[in-house]
């Protein structure tokens, strides 16, 4: 609901459709409301139009004025998904130019970028024309706008996958990281690119390791930078303690004096993975791991305690909580 | 370390019980209000709302309105040509809206007054060859829709007119790297997108695919100093997510990872101790919506004044026994 219009004006000098000349031979249709949970008020612009609307759908006319009258429709309430569907029909019946109606949804996505209906008629208009030359940068405003607007990736993932359009993706996102190192979307896109691109080859994650890596140095407490790497581990056939670059960074963080429950929980599943592959140490490991949890539950991270100690418990049991690959690969 | 996080403060003076009768006169206003901008902009989604305010109303043991009006209006929102069931009238049907229909009419025990093969018929006819489902005939793919679908059948009894296996095969197909769920393959995780797959996954029976400690960690993590929980990584807290993680961590036999007075306490400072109702954050407007998700998250951290919810359904648990559905739940 946080969605509603704060824009639903008509301009000024509104003429009711009413008063309209040229819709004198409609008869408006008007709701019957008689149950006092649905019964609804609305303002008289809104009462027009909206009658107006429904006669002209109950008689089926797709016509310029109802084109006109639909656009009316859809500024007073840009989440009636029946207005846009009605609209898109009309469109369709008179082979209008599907450029102007592009440029007509662009300027109500900004307005309403929140709004599912507004960018599932770009969707469905991009098919229409097949061309999707404008979606990456109408989606580019939007994210510079709100940088974790979901319907916005959603749609710059629908058209890049839809279409092929992989290239310079990894720049764009590069600039929004760049930006701000905790937007979670930025870096979920960044896993979408590489995965559905080039894949994650031993290169490629040799690479995206240290640019997170260096990433995760400018925020230790960014969960989006941690989970990213743990991402990647799923690629890496020598696990996370075989990895000794995730290794020797951790450690060298932990030496430093660094806290974050991120780093400390990479360590302890560290730790449990290593006893796991029966190192001759391994009671060090579990009982070290142990202690990172218990300090996580007690200092570090109280709010998650019976999560830290469940982590603490089962550390003997070589039951790995992350990089578990078998069920999302 | 110099981290901003992302959160809110709760004041002193913030109410630390459940205040009833004030809820109950919101739920029950909040359909009649004039011109009100809220009410206008309900029409479209008026179903849902209405879903929202009689599932509230029941969670405390209140029904004021009268049973037979509201299951009139549901009859007359089914379209006989598709069977999917709109909004409101004059609306287009939708599964949302189906969904929320269905609901009403089982909190009523009424599934007989509409045509139950119509919307058997309308859900299967949305089920795509890759098992998702679209929302409604523009085919818009979601993994809400997935739940919506299974959640319809199921209440209806007719899960099997769907390819389940294919339909779980989708669902899988959306699970990330950190455990979560989007809305489509590899779209970023959400806590409502996950309650949708996790509560889909328990209405089908499938769990077990999870990664159960994996994702039950990542929505922990959801847990802000404030109590409140938050849909993705810094985002603010909000009472319906609070729900959505608080659900999805029932159904993973996890509820017990985050603090869960903290979070009693972040959701009832999101009352509106004068007109009633909760808003998302303490101070915001109220509306029926996060009313529902609040009353029906203190139900399932135990408030004993409220009826039990169930926890894929967001119905009262009575309900769901007396319709002897069963849903899995992991230990
Ligand atoms: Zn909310």
């Amino acid at each position: 609901m946080s969605s509603a219009s704060s824009d639903e004006e008509l301009g000024t000098e509104y003429t009711f459709y009413r008063d309209k000349p040229d819709w004198k031979d409609i008869e408006p249709l008007s709701q019957d409301e008689d149950d006092p949970v649905v019964a609804i008020d609305y303002s008289p612009e809104f009462t027009d139009v909206f009658n107006y609307f429904r006669a002209i759908v109950s008689k089926g006319e797709k016509s310029e004025r109802a084109l006109i009258l639909t656009k009316d429709a859809v500024k007073l309430n840009p989440a009636n998904y029946t207005v846009w569907q009605y609209r898109r029909e009309v469109l369709k019946e008179l082979n209008k130019d599907l450029y102007e109606e592009l440029c007509f949804i662009e300027a109500i996505i900004f307005k309403q970028p929140k709004n599912y209906q507004v960018w599932q008629h770009r969707r469905i208009l991009v098919e229409w024309v097949n061309d999707p030359k404008y979606e990456k940068n109408v989606t580019k405003i939007a994210i510079e706008k709100d940088a974790k607007n979901y319907h916005a990736w959603q749609h710059r993932q629908w058209v890049i996958k839809r279409f092929n359009l992989y290239e310079d993706e990894l720049n764009f996102v590069e600039k929004l990281i760049e930006l701000d190192v905790r937007n979670n979307s930025a870096w979920n896109h960044r896993y979408f690119i590489i995965n559905n691109s080039t894949g994650f080859t031993e290169d490629i994650l040799r690479k995206e390791i240290d640019f997170t890596l260096e990433n995760i140095r400018k925020a230790t407490e960014n969960e989006s930078s941690w989970n990213y790497l743990r991402g990647l581990v799923l690629h890496n056939n020598q696990g996370l303690s075989g990895n000794k670059t995730i290794t020797e960074f951790c450690e060298s963080l932990y030496s430093s004096g660094n806290k974050s429950s991120f780093l400390l929980s990479l360590i302890v599943d560290i730790c449990g993975e290593q006893a796991s592959k029966g190192v001759v140490d391994a009671d060090v490991k579990i009982e070290r791991g142990r202690a990172l949890c218990e300090e996580l539950a007690t200092k570090i991270d109280p709010i998650r305690k019976n999560y830290w100690r469940y982590i603490a418990e089962n550390l003997e049991n070589g039951i790995k909580t992350s990089g578990d690959s078998s069920k999302v690969l | 370390m110099g981290s901003i996080l992302k959160d809110v403060e709760l004041k002193e003076n913030i109410p630390t019980t459940v205040i009833f009768s004030k809820h109950i006169e919101f739920l029950t206003d909040y359909g009649q209000q004039k011109e009100s901008y809220e009410a206008v902009m309900t029409d479209y989604l008026r179903m849902s709302g209405m879903y929202w305010c009689l599932t509230a109303l029941e969670l405390i043991n209140t029904s004021p309105f009268p049973k037979n009006d509201i299951v009139e209006f549901i009859k007359s929102c089914q379209d006989t040509e598709s069977g999917g069931i709109s909004a409101s009238n004059d609306h287009d049907p939708h599964l949302l809206y189906t969904l929320s229909a269905v609901q009403i009419l089982c909190l009523y025990d009424s599934l007989d007054a509409i045509d139950l093969e119509g919307v058997t018929r309308y859900v299967a006819s949305l089920q795509n060859p890759d098992g998702s489902f679209a929302g409604d005939k523009w085919g818009e793919i979601d993994t809400r829709f997935s739940f919506c679908a299974v959640a319809t059948l199921s209440l209806i009894k007719k899960l099997d007119v769907i390819n389940i296996d294919k339909a779980v095969e989708f669902v899988k197909s959306c699970m990330n790297f950190d455990g979560g769920f989007g809305s489509r393959p590899q779209s970023e995780s959400h806590a409502g997108l996950i309650y949708c797959c996790v509560a889909f996954l328990s209405i089908t029976g499938k769990l077990d695919i999870v990664n159960q400690d994996n994702l039950a960690w990542w929505l922990c993590e959801r847990q802000l100093p404030s109590g409140g929980l938050n849909g993705r990584p810094e985002k603010l807290p909000d009472v319906c997510y609070s729900w959505w993680v608080l659900s999805s961590l029932a159904m993973l036999g996890r509820l017990h990872w985050i603090d869960r007075n903290a979070l009693k306490k972040y959701i009832l400072a999101c009352q509106d101790i004068e007109t009633g109702g909760f808003a998302d954050r303490p101070g915001d407007m109220p509306d029926p919506y996060h009313t529902l998700f609040g009353l029906a998250a203190l139900s399932l951290l135990g408030l004993e004044s409220i009826e039990k919810v169930n926890a894929a359904f967001c119905m009262p648990q009575s309900v769901i026994d007396k319709l002897q559905i069963h849903i899995q739940m992991l230990q």
